[in-house]
């Protein structure tokens, strides 16, 4: 597919502001089934851009903005050209060993609940991919798209416990019981085509999780869909989980109060909607 | 309770009397009526006191802080001594060096199969943030704290290499100055190395790792906490004598990848950044996002590598307690050769017969929380009550591979002022190895640390350690170059004169003091989710 991507991400403060400063990880990179044609980053007001990379290999940019501000908008905009490989990840840039991905982190810790139900699933299937699938499919199931429950800090323990949630805590849940199970496992921030709404705004980026079998490599599995990724897919920025991955993370001086406005649009710019 | 009688520094193990180059300390130490000894450590610790050289203790209820005990009988070491401790400290961290240089970089120690690797990427001080980053000139820890212990004239044990931000040099530095202003004679019988070129050894080592290229003289700062750290006293302490700039994060700011200090004339570029704050909370935007003590963008700066810090992140990878237990294998995988100074036998719970060693032997063994430090999660097993016993052994069979089992030695003694007169006490001893591209330099001294109760082996200042000055006896060649005597009016003079010296060849550091009336609060993340926007959650009530 031929997919064209327009994230922006604006703020509107209550206060000037004396400065910003600001983590993006918004810049996905070309792998196998993903070749980024064309990609940059706009910002409505004079900023200064310097790009890196970060320790898992993401593109991480920063943005340096002198005051007084009011508001800013920083939008990312992209055409990426995808194959449909299944879910099976290669030729990214991979400078940590899978090994890495085996260590819990904040957001992914797994409690009782969840190391009951990852080893419960693991008893009924007769491979480890099969278990894969059951557990996306479970978690699915489990945790009830809820909007509403959407909070920065909400650990995998506490979405599963609650059963609903929005698609960063399908992903750090589903990461959480992989590892349980030995699996190493990780966070992908990214964006995804919908057929059935192809030309609606999305408020939020979209999320997913990746566990490495060593038959196979990394594998991506989106419980919020219950769905491998497919060429529908853009694939942005990695973690241990949301923390490392997150587009925008940002510190401001000057005080008062702010106001997030986010819309992503991604559009097939050729051919009609496959199956999915 | 640490079985056989324990070596003493200044008597030797038998009772034969004092090891001969140190006959004059004993027979000043017989000499000196126990008032008088008395008089001078009072007037010691109350000069600490109005200085203001004082410690929070954790987890103690008045949180008042308090001076650590200073111990008026010093702690002696012969040139000979020293002379083999400093090579075996060099190579100690010259290899601790090498080893951060390969784990964050290619990582062949593990290739090698030296290391288990889950041992690493399994361990939260491997900090991905900076893997695959390489700080200004390839060093990492800028100032090592290793703690030694002794059991023998010649017996001398690594205890823990400290590569994070260690502390205590000011005591080093304070102990020094009272014992020459209280005990001069003891500086006429003794030609001690003296021990004040410190601060102007660790401005060299700091202006030596500043990033090429930055067309102007290096500027260093010295970024602390603030007054609620424990240690604020050191840093403070050391800025000064450093002659450099005491700053925290609101007197930073990272622009364009590079950082500068805010001053009253404008601000001015940061070169390197002698950080005594955890990696944790240096950047809110990489680290722990709740951090107010860090400086956001600072690990931007760090990886375009734009500025230095010491120590750089990432370095506690090298002084974990699981990766102690390998620092012989990690000297000998480095250096070639064999460690001059060795490791204390450690059994690695995580392997099964050590597992099944430790278990038999709790009695008589020390076991340690792999991630535990200041003496919390410790069992001293000779001391312990069997409730105490009891909860370890379900510990370790629960997790075993949190935990490494030692033996219990018999920390060597030095004659220590107590409430019945001059009595031996277990003592360690922390030296301060510091790594620029001028070398390692060690300056001949160290902050030895004294556990006051009879009997007590634990001189973590947290759990009633005291310190005492440890004087390092000059060489033969040392001797010639300064032959006229050291009195102590002249040590002082000479300390005035290296403080003078160093504000002389200061770059820039222009007064700033108070931190600016902005203040920072964190952007809300962006939330994903796969329809509806959640809301966006300011978090700056939690900064």
């Amino acid at each position: 597919m031929r997919l064209l991507i327009h994230h922006r991400t604006g703020y509107r403060f209550s206060e000037p502001q004396k400065r910003l400063v600001q983590l993006l990880r918004v810049t996905p990179l070309s792998c196998y089934g993903q070749n980024v044609a064309d990609w940059q980053i706009d910002v409505d007001c004079d900023a200064r851009l310097k790009s890196g990379r970060d320790g898992f290999g993401n593109e991480a940019t920063m943005l340096y903005v002198d005051g007084p501000i009011e508001a800013i908008d920083v939008t990312v905009r992209g055409e990426v050209l995808t194959e449909n490989r299944a879910g099976m990840v290669a030729g990214a840039i991979e400078p940590l060993p899978p090994q890495l991905y085996l260590r819990p982190s904040a957001l992914t810790r797994p409690d009782e609940p969840i190391t009951d139900f990852a080893t419960t699933i693991a008893a009924t299937q007769d491979s480890a991919l099969s278990t894969l699938h059951a557990l996306m499919g479970a978690l699915h199931e489990r945790i009830a798209f809820d909007p509403s429950s959407a909070e920065i800090g909400r650990g995998a323990g506490q979405a599963f416990a609650e059963e609903r949630g929005v698609c960063q805590d399908h992903a750090h849940a589903m990461i959480a019981a992989a590892r349980v199970l030995g699996h190493p496992a990780r966070y992908v921030s990214g964006h995804i085509w919908r057929p059935d709404a192809p030309d609606e705004d999305q408020p939020a980026t979209h999320a997913w999780a990746e566990v490495w079998l060593a038959d196979y490599g990394w594998i991506a599995f989106d419980p919020a869909n219950d769905h491998c990724p497919d060429d529908g897919y853009v694939r942005v920025a990695i973690g241990l989980d949301y923390r490392d991955a997150a587009p925008l993370s940002g510190a401001r001086i000057g005080g008062g109060a702010e106001r997030l406005t986010v819309a992503v649009r991604v559009e097939r710019l050729d051919g009609p909607a496959p199956q999915r | 309770m640490s079985g056989g009688k324990a070596f003493d520094e200044i008597y030797g193990s038998d009772a034969a009397g004092a090891r001969e180059e140190f006959a004059a300390l004993a027979r000043w130490i017989e000499e000196t009526p126990a008032t008088e000894l008395e008089r001078r450590q009072h007037a010691a610790e109350a000069a600490f006191r109005q200085l203001g050289i004082t410690f929070a203790v954790y987890g103690e209820e008045e949180s008042a802080e308090r001076i650590i005990p200073f111990d008026i009988v010093p702690r002696i070491f012969s040139a000979g001594e020293w002379a083999r401790l400093q090579e075996g400290l060099e190579q100690r961290v010259l290899a601790i060096n090498a080893f951060l240089d390969d784990i964050y970089g290619e990582r062949r120690i593990l290739a090698d199969g030296i290391i288990p690797p889950e041992l690493i990427f399994g361990n939260p001080q491997f900090r991905t943030e900076v893997s695959g980053a390489r700080p200004p000139h390839g060093i990492y820890a800028h100032i090592c704290g290793i703690d030694m212990v002794r059991t023998g004239p010649d017996q001398f044990f690594v205890l823990e290499d400290n590569a994070r931000t260690p502390s205590g040099v000011s005591y080093m530095l304070e102990n020094r100055e009272a014992m020459i202003r209280l005990c001069p004679e003891l500086f006429d019988t003794y030609e001690v190395e003296p021990v004040d070129s410190y601060p102007d050894m660790l401005r060299e080592t700091l202006r030596s790792v500043a990033p090429r290229g930055s067309g102007h003289e290096p500027v260093c700062v010295l970024l602390t906490p603030g007054h609620f750290n424990s240690a604020f006293y050191e840093h403070s302490f050391l800025a000064d004598n450093l002659g450099i700039e005491l700053v925290e994060a609101a007197d930073l700011e990272v622009d364009d990848d590079f950082v500068w200090m805010r001053t009253i004339e404008g601000r001015v570029r940061v070169d390197v950044i002698y950080r005594r704050i955890d990696d944790d909370f240096i950047d809110p935007l990489v680290f722990r996002p709740d951090s107010v003590l860090g400086v956001p963008g600072l690990m931007a700066a760090y990886l375009a590598g734009n500025v230095a810090l010491a120590n750089a992140p990432g370095t506690g990878v090298a002084d974990d307690k699981a990766i102690y237990s390998y620092m012989p294998e990690i000297v000998r995988y480095y250096s070639g050769g064999e460690p001059k100074l060795p490791n204390v036998e450690t059994w690695r719970c995580r392997e099964g017969q050590a597992l099944q060693y430790t278990l038999d032997n709790l009695e008589s063994l020390v076991v340690k929380l792999v991630d535990g430090s200041g003496g919390y999660g410790m069992l001293v097993g000779p001391t312990a009550s069997k409730a105490e016993i009891e909860r370890f052994r379900e510990a370790l069979a629960a997790e075993p591979h949190r935990y490494i089992a030692q033996p219990t030695l018999a920390l060597s003694t030095v004659p220590t002022l107590t409430a019945k007169g001059v009595a031996p006490r277990h003592v360690d001893f922390r030296p301060f190895c510091l790594t620029g591209t001028n070398g390692v330099t060690i300056v001949p001294g160290g902050l030895t640390r004294v556990a006051l109760r009879e009997g007590s082996l634990v001189v973590n200042s947290s759990q009633g350690g005291g310190t005492k000055d440890s004087l390092i006896l000059a060489g033969a060649k040392r001797r010639q170059r300064q032959s006229q005597s050291q009195s102590g009016q002249q040590q002082d003079q000479s300390i005035d004169r290296s403080l003078l010296q160093q504000e002389g060849g200061m770059s820039v550091a222009i007064g700033l003091g108070q931190a600016q009336g902005g203040q920072i609060q964190k952007l809300g993340d962006t939330i994903q989710s796969q329809s509806l926007a959640g809301p966006a959650h300011d978090s700056s009530d939690e900064r």
